[in-house]
């Protein structure tokens, strides 16, 4: 206990040093946490996604759509419980920048599918009976003001025209994983105008969402699907929901390697710093370790006093550094520019033990040459030392 | 009176260790800082080089990429008769009708699939993009099943060889070539003769056209004379202003991203610069009173204080730059989220980020450096002698 009570007192003898060096920890765990947290967000998509659903997409790639008709020869096969489909929509709100995702799905069943949203009986009753019905997440809906009733206007880029629709329920996700900033409504809208205005593209549809009844055949399934499609026009590839949702993240996989290696970069950079401090200090204080020394404390009691001061200024700096990230972390999912970019943006408990683990680390290495050296000092040495 | 260069150099000889670690957090720092703009320039540089000023694109109102627009046969035929398109030797208009769908491709160690444009072109339009080169093998043979693949798709995915064949809307797609896009966005594309593409694909109508103007100012004329038929419900865009649209996402990301990292991490490294002046100033106490003593006034202190602390910035400026001439080498693949497909494009160094990185260490340099400075200036000179 009075060893503890030593370190801490030496922690803040130089008081504006040890502020600044723990200011940059703070800051350099924060960014740690942060880019890790961006990471996480990356993936966020797939780790919410279930192994017990599959997609089914056209194999030439996803912008090819599939006829609808192949809903029915799905569902005779052996392990499938429920088809429904869904299909990107890709339009604009008022500017392009408010960009969030947007499905057309059978309203029928679409919502079967996925127990994870909660929705109120009465709300998915009043989306089923209208047409122009949308069904919007809680997210969604509190970033642009959304209340049931009101009327949103949307822009078609892949389906050309102005589309109007009202929303008619809002959906809860069943907890903080699933991603609520979306945006459904019925398919059979946009197919009855595409049908009038471009008869070729009508009935058709961009992944069919499948549940099957066992997860563990989900492999087999999959096969006997894509088999069933085999040498048709449009030939199918199937995978489970987390499998395609990896699919997204693996494209932009470049991105997540360089936040990665970024974030490691800057806990470097706060190692040399904390290095720098308590190289200085130890310096500094070489006269004093001597005389501890001829007090009769042992080499490794005074390693153990700069090792523990490198330590204990790193766990600080780390644990002030933690205790913001979560809240700026919140503050920025929460913003125009992260709710745009990222359905779901929260700090994970891996993220908290990485920052416990970088800090511990910095202090480590960045202890370890100076209480190796003040160790070492001969006691003549250290006692003639100056400054 | 200025306080001689040598004594700042040795002052920070003096002491290796702590002048080492400062600037290497700074060269680190300088190295992301210096990254992320030659990443975002590489970025620019590809989409610029991409277009041509002269050309034009058309598209399908209200689609913002290739992939998603649509034209009419009968809308292509009425653009293509517009007297502001050039007219080649035998009067045929310098207009490639294009057809672009997405396919796709394994990366190279990887077992999920991108997405890769794949572009019909008409021999017209191989003539109106000169920067692209054959380098091996030779163009695509019109009515074949014959495509030509990008430098960087040779490079960078599976099963995109010379000779190889890549299988898709039940045929087999012979690779007869591979071309150099002059480092331009092309060079992540593959390309086949576009009637035989829109035939397997089952499609009528075409994607996209690119149009060569007959001279550089008509465009104002051909977007009014677009806009004003009611049988044209189609968008044009100068050629370069389209592609450099395309990555604008992209382009903020990378930058909003660096921008971020750069201020967070050059707090620590300033911090870093601040602690190790703060400790210079400490321990020369004695010295400074002594300087003073001998007639150097506090405006040299300081000058003199915040000169090694720029050196020790520049240091750290130089080093992280070095390092970073090498990320040249560096071909970076992508997802545009704008056309959602691969995209390729290496970082790249230009004289402007040259200059913005140097004055960037040299502003960490200042802003460490500035306080420890003004409080060695401020020094009184009895009790700085007495300090020793």
């Amino acid at each position: 206990m009075y060893f503890l009570k030593l370190i801490f007192k030496n922690v803040f003898r130089a008081k504006l040093r040890t502020a600044l060096t723990l200011a940059g920890l703070v800051i350099a765990v924060f960014a740690f946490g942060f880019l890790q947290t961006v990471v996480t967000a990356f993936f966020s998509g797939a780790n919410a996604a279930s192994g017990a659903r599959l997609i089914t997409r056209n194999a030439i790639s996803l912008v090819f759509p599939m006829p609808t008709y192949y809903r029915e020869r799905m569902r005779s096969i052996d392990g499938v419980k429920t088809v429904s489909f869904s299909n990107w929509f890709g339009g604009i709100y008022k500017e392009p920048q408010n960009f969030f995702p947007q499905f057309a799905v059978d309203h029928n069943n679409y919502f079967d599918l996925f127990p994870e949203y909660h929705i109120n009986p009465e709300e998915m009753l009043a989306f089923k009976r209208d047409r122009q019905g949308a069904m919007v997440g809680r997210k969604l809906a509190d970033r642009f003001g959304w209340k049931v009733g009101d009327i949103v206007p949307i822009r078609g880029t892949i389906f050309p025209g102005n589309w109007q629709f009202t929303i008619r329920a809002i959906f809860d996700g069943k907890d903080d994983t699933v991603v609520t900033r979306v945006f459904f409504f019925h398919w059979d809208y946009i197919n009855e105008e595409i049908k009038k205005r471009f008869p070729r593209r009508a009935d058709q549809i961009g992944v069919f969402n499948i549940e099957i009844t066992d997860p563990s055949r989900a492999a087999e399934v999959s096969k006997a699907i894509d088999t069933e499609f085999r040498n048709s026009l449009a030939e199918t590839l199937t995978e489970t929901e987390k499998s395609f949702q990896l699919g997204f993240v693996a494209q932009s996989e470049t991105i997540v390697v360089a936040i990665r290696v970024v974030s490691f970069v800057v806990i470097f950079i706060i190692l040399a710093v904390v290095a720098n401090t308590m190289a200085m200090t130890a310096r500094e204080r070489i006269a004093e370790y001597a005389t501890l020394k001829v007090l009769g404390f042992s080499p490794r009691y005074i390693a153990a006093l700069v090792f523990g001061e490198a330590l204990m200024i790193s766990m600080i700096g780390a644990g002030i550094g933690i205790l913001i990230t979560v809240p700026i972390s919140a503050a920025f999912g929460a913003s125009s520019i992260g709710s745009a970019v990222f359905p779901s943006f929260r700090v994970s408990n891996d993220t908290v033990v990485l920052q416990v683990l970088s800090g511990f680390t910095v202090g480590f290495v960045a202890g370890l040459l100076p209480a190796w050296r003040s160790a070492r000092i001969k006691i003549v040495d250290g006692l003639r030392h100056i400054g | 009176m200025k306080v001689p260069y040598s004594y700042i150099f040795r002052n920070l000889w003096a002491r290796k260790l702590t002048t080492a670690l400062t600037a290497s957090g700074m060269a680190l720092v300088i190295f992301v800082f210096a990254a992320v703009l030659m990443l975002d320039a590489g970025l620019k540089k590809t989409m610029v080089g991409t277009g041509r000023y002269d050309n034009v694109l058309a598209i399908r109102s209200g689609a913002e990429t290739e992939i998603q627009s649509g034209l009419t046969r009968n809308q292509a035929a009425l653009i293509e008769s517009m007297p502001q398109v050039a007219r080649g030797r035998t009067a045929e208009p310098m207009a490639s009708k294009e057809s672009l769908v997405l396919i796709s491709l394994y990366k190279t160690g990887q077992d999920k699939a991108s997405n890769i444009v794949t572009r019909g072109v008409s021999p017209m339009g191989i003539l109106l993009r000169p920067q692209v080169r054959i380098i091996r093998g030779r163009m695509f043979r019109e009515g074949s099943s014959e495509i030509v693949v990008g430098r960087n798709i040779n490079q960078e995915f599976d099963g995109t060889q010379l000779g190889q064949s890549i299988r898709f809307a039940q045929r087999n797609w012979t690779i007869v070539g591979v071309f150099d896009g002059g480092k331009s966005a092309f060079d992540s594309e593959v390309w086949g003769d576009v009637d035989q593409l829109m035939q397997s694909f089952r499609r009528t109508n075409y994607s996209s056209m690119i149009i060569q103007l007959a001279n550089s100012d008509a465009f104002d004329v051909l977007a009014k004379n677009i806009a004003a038929d009611i049988r044209l419900t189609v968008d044009v865009k100068r050629e370069q202003l389209f592609y450099e649209d395309q990555s604008r996402s992209l382009s903020t990301f990378i930058s909003f991203l660096g921008l971020l990292l750069s201020i967070v991490f050059s707090i620590g490294a300033m911090i870093g610069a601040a602690i190790t002046m703060y400790s210079s100033v400490a321990m020369r106490t004695a010295e400074i009173g002594t300087l003073r003593a001998l007639g150097f006034r506090r405006l040299s202190i300081l000058v003199a204080f915040l000169t090694e602390s720029l050196l020790l910035g520049l240091v750290g400026g130089i080093v992280g730059l070095f390092f970073a001439t090498f990320l040249q080498a560096i071909t970076v693949s992508t997802l545009n989220f704008q056309s959602f497909s691969q995209l390729a494009f290496s970082f790249t160094l230009t004289p402007k980020i040259v200059i913005q990185t140097v004055i960037f260490s040299l502003i960490m340099g200042f802003i460490g450096g500035f306080l420890p400075a003004l409080r060695a200036a401020r020094m009184k000179i009895v009790d700085s002698l007495r300090a020793g």
